[in-house]
């Protein structure tokens, strides 16, 4: 999805979230919302934030423009490029690294033909690494939209592939693999 | 088998819902502080309990209760930590999803203890689904009237409310924590002023550790003196470890401080010991953090003491051969881990982590994990290696907030108990240029 | 309040912090500072160049501090004995952060129009080592103007944060600020854009850097080749007190006046700053006082002054101890 084609605006239902959120932080400080409501604005334009949707961000919670980017480029979460569907978020950690996570990357990215922080050219998959997501028990892992996989192998890739690059995946919703 | 406190209801189905919770003896302590303590007997009890900080830093948290100024027309703010990023800790994670009314509770009496009328819980962005659980369990408990206004005609009102960061690890610093809570980068702040003193808004704050916050509901419960009771000297109570790496049952288990190493690691009680045909290789107990152990110092002291899980053993020999309890991010290694690899690793994330905001660690962590690369994959000269010393020298103790030490400890502490598998990588650089499969005869290594 | 710096005894009002104090002693017990500004709240603590051992807490409370604090956010304390230039520590930490300023720094100074006022290069002779043992690649960031007055080498910048000070506190709205994180970060307005407001260009005199350069001024002349001299214009925007640096009757660029740290002792607004170029547009008052140590009181004001090479390049010329 493009997000410089169509207007940029929340659904009625994410500004209610948006407002609530305000509502949470005193008068005067609705900038603590900042965090949350980039999160809310990534999930609902397409799975980043390009700067027309930052600078709504800032119109709506009475920013100037550069305070959202400076917050925006600190915390990795925030995409500043376009990513696929499902972006697969391997944990490259220590402890992860002990639970055998490099081979399995190696075996995503031949699969995929692409290499960590691309993305596949039909845009279904974006491979990342990523450190540390508290999963160090059930390593190796990835996170997947709003859920961590876990205990991951090969096999686990596969279905992984072939079930999250369908047409209309939710990438907010748990799903069996 | 040892005493759960928190985790004693962790298998009972249902026990993330309210009723569940509830009929399993959940918010008795609420009702005991708010009828018939009173705000100061809470705090004395936290002190009596001897309860220490479970972030990490093991400071007295009835102390750092007590610093919590008090001035007039400002409120106060209780903040629960729960940006855990620590490599090698899923324990705070583990509480929130299994038994979320227990943070819940623990909030509703921190908060009261402190006379804050909003709480509120900054969970790390990536556990995005945790927002869900946790303002779940906030709705349910206030939907039974242990949150609002005028809780249980004591007088005393509170909002909980939760709030998620976006990917920080600094953000588990807890001035950066604030920073992050007011929609800013997360810079840790100069200290002082403290945030007891002036924190979120500028108001007097107080920051603690889900498990933290949770340990004050069993010590309400069964009073501080009995919690003190648990545990071994200054390490009272229970504490939650999260374990993992080469053991057979990796996992968070709640301990009683004072365990053995030994038996955590090899009673079927908890890990069940090393997975099969492997030896233990090394040690790091607290949190990637933390300084590693080599085998001969992880179940004996140097001093020859059987060591244990408390803060003190643990740390037994400071640096030159102890360690930390820190967050109970228990990381044990068999003899294929390649430490080299392990410390580059760790390396790598600091560098990615670190705000950028002081000059030792911005350009010290990125300096190590280069020079750290170029060992590991077999570029390295043999003065890279009092090279990287001398630089985790520069950085530890010289920057605003710990992140920095937390980056040199680890690559120092595994020079000093590895330096011959660093050298190792730099004699024989044909021999480790697999991509991971390069594991060299660590005959050097005692076990 | 009394504080004692490397034995010289001072006394402070309360909330006076040890940089201040040892700037009111003056002389050789001043530290180095990099980012604080005295006239930008909350700047400080960034850079660490300050850093100085605190060996008395206080006389109520003795105990030493137990790690380097930075000398510009730590306030003093009655009784305090602080030690600088007369701790190895101090100098050996101080050294290891010169180091790390460093390590990514481009070292273009015979490019670089901040050569000869540029305050990374005094620490680097004071503190510094001759030699680097950094092998790695270095950071490197293309330049990019930002408005067309000022260029912006973000490859040079050392991140003090005083021009988001600046921007915050003397213009009245900031476009630019620290964007990503880690040795990632950087100086933006992470779209293009131009910082356009009557006092934008203070930006350059904070910098302690050749990051943030006047582009009117660039590649015209090395500092040490022009004179400057004291000048006064009646302003309705800025107080137009300002140091022009002239050759002949050549205007080559407009500067506020700085006080002996470097710092400015009143911004001025771009008005004054570029686009009196004049000499008729000023009232010239004199030459400006410049400290005797820069380089560009070289060949202008012959005191007697006798400059003998560094001893031990090894580690810049200020002996080593013990």
């Amino acid at each position: 999805m493009s997000t410089t084609e169509k207007e940029i605006k929340f659904s009625e239902a994410t500004m209610a979230r948006v407002h609530e959120l305000i509502s949470h932080y005193p008068e005067g400080r609705q900038k603590s919302a900042l965090l949350p409501v980039l999160h809310l604005a990534q999930n609902e334009f397409g799975g980043w934030l390009s700067v027309p949707v930052m600078d709504y961000v800032a119109s709506v919670l009475q920013l100037e423009p550069i305070e959202v980017y400076e917050v925006a480029t600190f915390y990795t979460m925030y995409n500043q490029e376009p990513v696929g569907q499902c972006m697969i978020e391997f944990c490259q950690t220590g402890p992860c690294l002990c639970g055998g996570v490099e081979p399995l990357i190696e075996y995503t990215e031949n699969k995929l033909g692409i290499k960590l922080g691309e993305t596949t050219p039909d845009g279904k998959f974006t491979l990342k690494g990523v450190e540390c997501l508290g999963a160090c028990g059930y390593a190796p892992m990835a996170q997947i939209g709003k859920y961590y996989y876990e205990h991951l192998t090969p096999a686990k890739i596969d279905r992984i592939i072939e079930e999250f690059g369908k047409p209309g995946w939710d990438p907010h919703k748990k799903h069996e693999i | 088998m040892g005493r759960k406190l928190l985790l004693e209801h962790e298998h009972v189905p249902g026990i993330d819902g309210y009723e569940v919770y509830r009929s399993k003896g959940g918010y008795q302590a609420v009702e005991k502080a708010l009828k018939s303590m009173g705000p100061e007997a809470v705090v004395e009890e936290v002190k009596t309990s001897g309860l220490r900080g479970r972030g990490g830093a093991g400071f007295p948290t009835g102390m750092k209760w007590s610093f919590i100024a008090k001035p007039e027309g400002k409120p106060r703010y209780l903040v629960c930590n729960a940006d855990e990023s620590e490599p090698g800790t899923f324990k705070d994670r583990y509480l929130m999803e299994k038994i979320p009314h227990l943070l819940v509770e623990g909030l509703i009496l921190s908060s009261f203890a402190l006379g804050a009328n909003t709480a509120y819980i900054y969970i790390r962005g990536e556990y995005k689904w945790l927002v869900d659980v946790m303002e779940k369990a906030i709705g349910e408990a206030k939907h039974n009237g242990w949150i609002g206004k005028n809780i249980l005609n004591s007088g005393f009102n509170l909002e909980i409310y939760v709030n998620n960061g976006a990917g920080a690890y600094i953000c588990g610093e807890e001035t950066a924590l604030i920073e992050s809570l007011e929609g800013k980068r997360g810079n840790p702040r100069i200290k002082p002023p403290f945030p007891a003193v002036s924190g979120l808004y500028n108001c007097p704050t107080v920051v603690n550790n889900v498990e933290s916050i949770a340990a004050v509901v069993p010590i309400i419960n069964l009073g501080g003196a009995e919690y003190a009771k648990i545990g071994l000297g200054k390490s009272t109570g229970t504490k939650l470890i999260s374990a993992c790496g080469h053991l057979k049952k990796p996992g968070v288990y709640e301990i009683e401080l004072g365990v053995s190493v030994e038996e955590f690691i090899n009673s079927e009680e908890y890990c069940g010991g090393i997975r099969d045909g492997h030896r233990l290789k090394a040690l790091i107990p607290g949190g990637s953090s933390v300084p590693v152990l080599p085998y001969h110092l992880i179940y004996k002291t140097a001093n020859g003491d059987q060591r244990l899980m408390t803060y003190e053993s643990l740390a037994d020999g400071g640096f030159a051969t102890g360690s930390m309890l820190g967050s109970g991010g228990f990381i044990a290694m068999d003899e294929t881990t390649c430490i080299v690899r392990n410390t580059w690793s760790f390396a790598r994330f600091y560098h990615h982590e670190s705000c950028g905001q002081c000059s030792p660690c911005r350009e010290g962590t990125g300096w190590m994990e280069k020079v750290l690369h170029r060992i590991e994959h077999g570029h390295g000269n043999m003065h890279d290696i009092d090279l990287l010393v001398d630089v985790a020298k520069k950085i530890e103790g010289n920057t605003i907030c710990p992140l920095g030490d937390a980056a040199a400890w680890p690559v120092a502490a595994a020079i000093r108990h590895f330096r011959e598998e660093f050298e190792y990588h730099i004699k024989y650089p044909e021999k480790v240029k697999g991509i991971y499969a390069h594991l060299p005869d660590y005959s050097a290594v005692p076990v | 309040m009394k504080v004692t710096i490397d034995g010289h005894t001072i006394e402070v009002e309360p909330g006076t912090t040890i940089l201040q104090a040892a700037r009111m002693i003056g002389g050789d017990v001043v530290p180095p500072a990099m980012c604080y500004y005295s006239k930008l709240k909350d700047s400080g603590g960034k850079c660490r160049t300050c850093i100085v051992e605190v060996s008395k807490g206080s006389e109520k409370d003795p105990r030493p501090m137990p790690k380097l604090v930075a000398s510009c956010r730590t306030t003093v304390m009655d009784g305090m004995e602080v030690k600088n230039f007369t701790s190895e520590r101090v100098l050996e930490a101080r050294r290891g952060v010169v180091e790390f300023l460093l390590i990514n720094h481009p070292l273009d100074c015979p490019v670089c129009d901040q050569a000869g006022e540029c305050h990374l290069q005094d620490l680097a002779y004071e503190h510094g080592s001759a030699k680097t043992r950094y092998e790695e690649e270095r950071r490197k960031y293309d330049m990019v103007d930002i408005g067309d007055k000022i260029k912006l080498h973000m490859t040079r910048c050392i991140l003090c944060y005083r021009c988001v000070f600046t921007a915050d506190q003397i213009t009245d709205k900031r476009v630019h600020g620290v964007l990503h994180r880690g040795d990632s970060a950087e100086i933006g307005t992470y779209i293009e854009k131009a910082i356009e407001n009557d006092f934008s260009g203070n930006v350059i005199d904070v910098c302690p850097v050749g990051a943030l350069t006047d582009k009117t001024f660039r590649f015209k002349s090395r500092v040490w080749f022009v004179k400057p001299m004291l000048a006064s214009r009646s302003c309705d925007k800025c107080c137009g007190k300002v140091v022009l640096w002239t050759s002949g009757k050549d205007v080559h660029r407009v500067t506020a006046r700085k006080d002996q740290f470097g710092e400015v002792e009143e911004f001025i607004c771009n008005t004054c700053r570029f686009d009196k170029k004049h000499l008729n547009d000023w009232t010239i008052e004199g030459p400006a006082p410049i400290e005797k140590q820069s380089v560009i009181s070289a060949n202008k004001y012959k005191q007697g002054l006798k400059v003998t090479a560094p001893q031990k390049i090894e580690y810049g010329n200020r002996p080593l101890l013990g």
